[in-house]
């Protein structure tokens, strides 16, 4: 009964939220002395209104729905899993050594061993934190957060000590042979008279990510598993007296969560650079917190949620390109949007849930 | 007939300002940021000194991402920005991939080198301007003993060193050099205080000369070296000034003057490997009214004098570039 519409839970708070996020926002540019609405124009402009803008924003979109899928698989069994960032650069090394020392004939079983590959890593890096926490009880935040430090470390190492060709000053791979070559947006959908989405970076990985929300969705809601996740989230001993085993749930749970983010490897590694890089991430785990919270943790919110930060991500890109906003307050401007659509959602929450539910008491 | 008009008024005004663009030149930085009082920042002096010349004004961006060097390259060239300077190895993977679709449009990489008909690679002769300052780090040492402390190991900067330490035995073939790289990463550039502790670590086993070739990290070691009395050796841009009369000479490398120099040349940008050493003034050691009390005059002619030989092509620095080896230690 003391509950607000399902409505306002998923709309109407997540559009005040970004409201006042652009608020602030404005007002930081105006601080500056640059104009907002310009601003803003140029934002749509760029990446909503070129195709290749789109095929950027959709570029970042696909990093952000795998990430954002991972936290949120493990939300739903009350596992806040802030590892996706080194269960992704763990990825991207399967990634690499599944491109490198195997000979694809072609892309599509390239992409296949790849996502298999990266799945497998992401997954394996996230078990010892899963396992020491079903079984030892150390906590899963402290535990991932740390594995995101020694990832970055592994990745450090063999980079510059193993997998970097003689020669090169990048710590980075050699490159992907080129029957490894992803389809890019230009590839697929790009004509000589229509010359769509040129030089964008999203490509045929972005159909796995929204298969992946598909897939999430029917595993959390149309699954035993997914039950047993949820119940084992609600409640830890109703589940155990239902049976459900905590070791059990909170392993898998992790090892799919781990798996997710790995993905994200596919889509900048094997996608854009075509070889790895140190920094492949670029802090897309993190993102994927602010995501599926404000995705709600839903598959769908998710999605939409990656999307909005892509618009950001692609925008931001835009006004370092146009403006002389300098990019620290770019960052201030996305920053500003996590602030306001994760970490201060109960802050528009709480005011509104009163509302309907006097409202509602009024109305009974 | 007035809806003609104006879309003809609408195309008319679309022309103007692409002719309006078309003399505007773009620089892109690298990760590191405008602001590094190294390699980006030299980049961006060189830049503006051109704007301030010429009255000119040319497009920047700092890099947030690594999508977006091609971003920034194809963006740049498609708002017919010409020519497209960037500063930073980094760069030569996508730029081998963007300059064919841009025939039209020049772009000169610093650090790197790109075969593409419309690409000028400008590239520095590092070891020529390290043997000049090795030089006269042997001759102002006392103790027989000079540092190096180099940022990220990469080949790079251990051609920076070889020059370095051929430079210092030319002088004195009995002294010790120490040899120091920061990491292995790109953090490396930017780590000032793992720079006084390596500076710090040289000192204790006796050099009293430390030459940086660092980036940002080369703020500690100059810092260091200032602190415990000891000289040191600025590099890219000219250091003195950090820290008058303690600092001996800085390296300079001029990305300025390739900046500049591909900015004044505008569209008529000379394409191929452009190589800046000490015959075209690309490297060299600084000298101002900081230092001018540490260089005796005996320094100097001897300086000069290896200057001119490199120069006319009497004396070869080794290059570890060219082999990967090289042959002092």
């Amino acid at each position: 009964m003391d509950k607000m519409p399902h409505w306002v839970d998923i709309v109407v708070i997540p559009l005040i939220s970004l409201l006042l996020a652009a608020i602030l926002s404005a007002l930081v540019i105006i601080g500056i002395g640059e104009d907002p609405v310009a601003a803003a124009k140029l934002m749509i402009d760029g990446a909503l209104m070129r195709s290749a803008g789109w095929g950027y924003t959709l570029y970042y979109a696909t990093n952000f729905m795998f990430t954002g899928l991972a936290v949120a698989v493990a939300f739903h069994a009350r596992l806040f899993n802030i590892g996706g960032e080194g269960q992704a650069m763990i990825g991207g090394l399967g990634v690499a050594v599944a491109c490198l020392y195997i000979p694809w004939p072609n892309w599509g079983i390239a992409l296949i061993g790849a996502t298999v590959s990266a799945a497998i890593f992401g997954a394996l890096w996230a078990l010892i934190p899963a396992y020491l926490q079903a079984k030892r009880g150390s906590h899963i935040v402290i535990t991932t957060i740390m594995f995101n430090f020694i990832a970055s470390a592994v990745l450090n190492y063999l980079l510059v000590n193993v997998m970097r060709p003689q020669g090169a000053m990048d710590p980075a791979t050699a490159r992907f042979p080129e029957t490894t070559h992803l389809p890019t947006f230009q590839d697929m959908f790009a004509t000589a008279e229509m010359p769509l989405f040129r030089g964008a970076p999203a490509n045929v990985t972005f159909f796995i990510a929204v298969a992946a929300c598909v897939l999430v969705w029917l595993l959390i809601w149309r699954t035993r598993l997914g039950y047993e996740i949820r119940a084992f989230g609600f409640s830890e001993s109703a589940a155990k007296y239902a049976g459900i085993r905590p070791v059990r749930i909170t392993v898998i749970t992790m090892l799919i969560s781990g798996g997710l983010a790995g993905l994200m490897a596919i889509n900048t590694t094997m996608g854009e650079t075509e070889r790895l890089i140190l920094n492949a991430t670029e802090g897309a785990g993190f993102i994927g917190i602010a995501v599926a919270l404000m995705g709600r943790s839903h598959p769908f919110g998710v999605f939409l949620a990656a999307i909005l930060f892509g618009f950001l991500y692609q925008g931001g890109a835009e006004l370092a390109l146009w403006t002389n906003i300098p990019r620290e307050l770019i960052v201030v401007i996305q920053a500003l949007v996590i602030l306001f659509t994760g970490a201060l959602d109960n802050m528009v929450r709480m005011p509104l849930e009163r509302y309907f539910v006097r409202r509602r008491k009024g109305e009974a | 007939m007035t809806m003609m008009t104006k879309l003809l008024g609408a195309a008319a005004g679309l022309a103007l300002s692409a002719g309006a663009a078309l003399a505007e030149p773009a620089l892109i930085f690298d990760l590191g940021g405008k602001f590094d009082k190294s390699f980006n920042e030299a980049a961006f002096t060189g830049a503006q000194r051109w704007a301030e010349e010429t009255g000119g004004s040319f497009r920047e961006i700092e890099l947030q991402s690594e999508a977006q060097r091609e971003q920034a390259l194809r963006r740049f060239a498609e708002n017919g920005n010409n020519p497209i300077v960037m500063a930073g190895f980094a760069f030569g993977n996508v730029l081998s991939e963007v300059a064919p679709d841009y025939p039209d449009t020049k772009f000169a990489i610093i650090d790197m080198v790109v075969d593409a008909p419309n690409v000028r690679s400008v590239v520095f002769n590092e070891h020529e301007g390290s043997y000049l300052v090795g030089m006269m780090a042997a001759m102002a040492s006392e103790s027989g003993t000079v540092g190096f402390i180099g940022g990220m190991d990469i080949p790079l900067i251990r051609k920076f060193a070889c020059g370095y330490v051929q430079g210092v035995k030319a002088v004195n073939p009995d002294a010790t050099v120490i040899q120091n790289m920061t990491g292995t990463t790109p953090a490396a550039w930017n780590d000032p205080v793992k720079g006084s502790e390596l500076t710090q670590a040289q000192i204790s086993q006796g050099a009293d000369v430390v030459y940086a070739a660092a980036g940002g990290t080369g703020v500690g070691v100059l810092q260091t070296a200032a602190d415990e009395g000891i000289l040191s050796i600025g590099v890219d841009s000219n250091q003195n000034y950090l820290h008058p009369g303690q600092v001996l000479t800085s390296m300079m490398k001029r990305v300025d003057n390739a900046v500049y120099d591909a900015m004044e040349a505008g569209t008529d940008l000379e394409t191929g490997i452009n190589v800046m050493g000490i015959a075209n003034g690309g490297v060299g050691y600084a000298l101002d009214e900081y230092n001018e009390d540490l260089v005796t005059a005996d320094m100097r002619a001897a300086v000069d004098a290896a200057a001119e030989q490199i120069a006319a092509g009497d004396l070869t620095v080794h290059d570890y570039m060219s082999d990967n080896t090289c042959p002092v230690e």
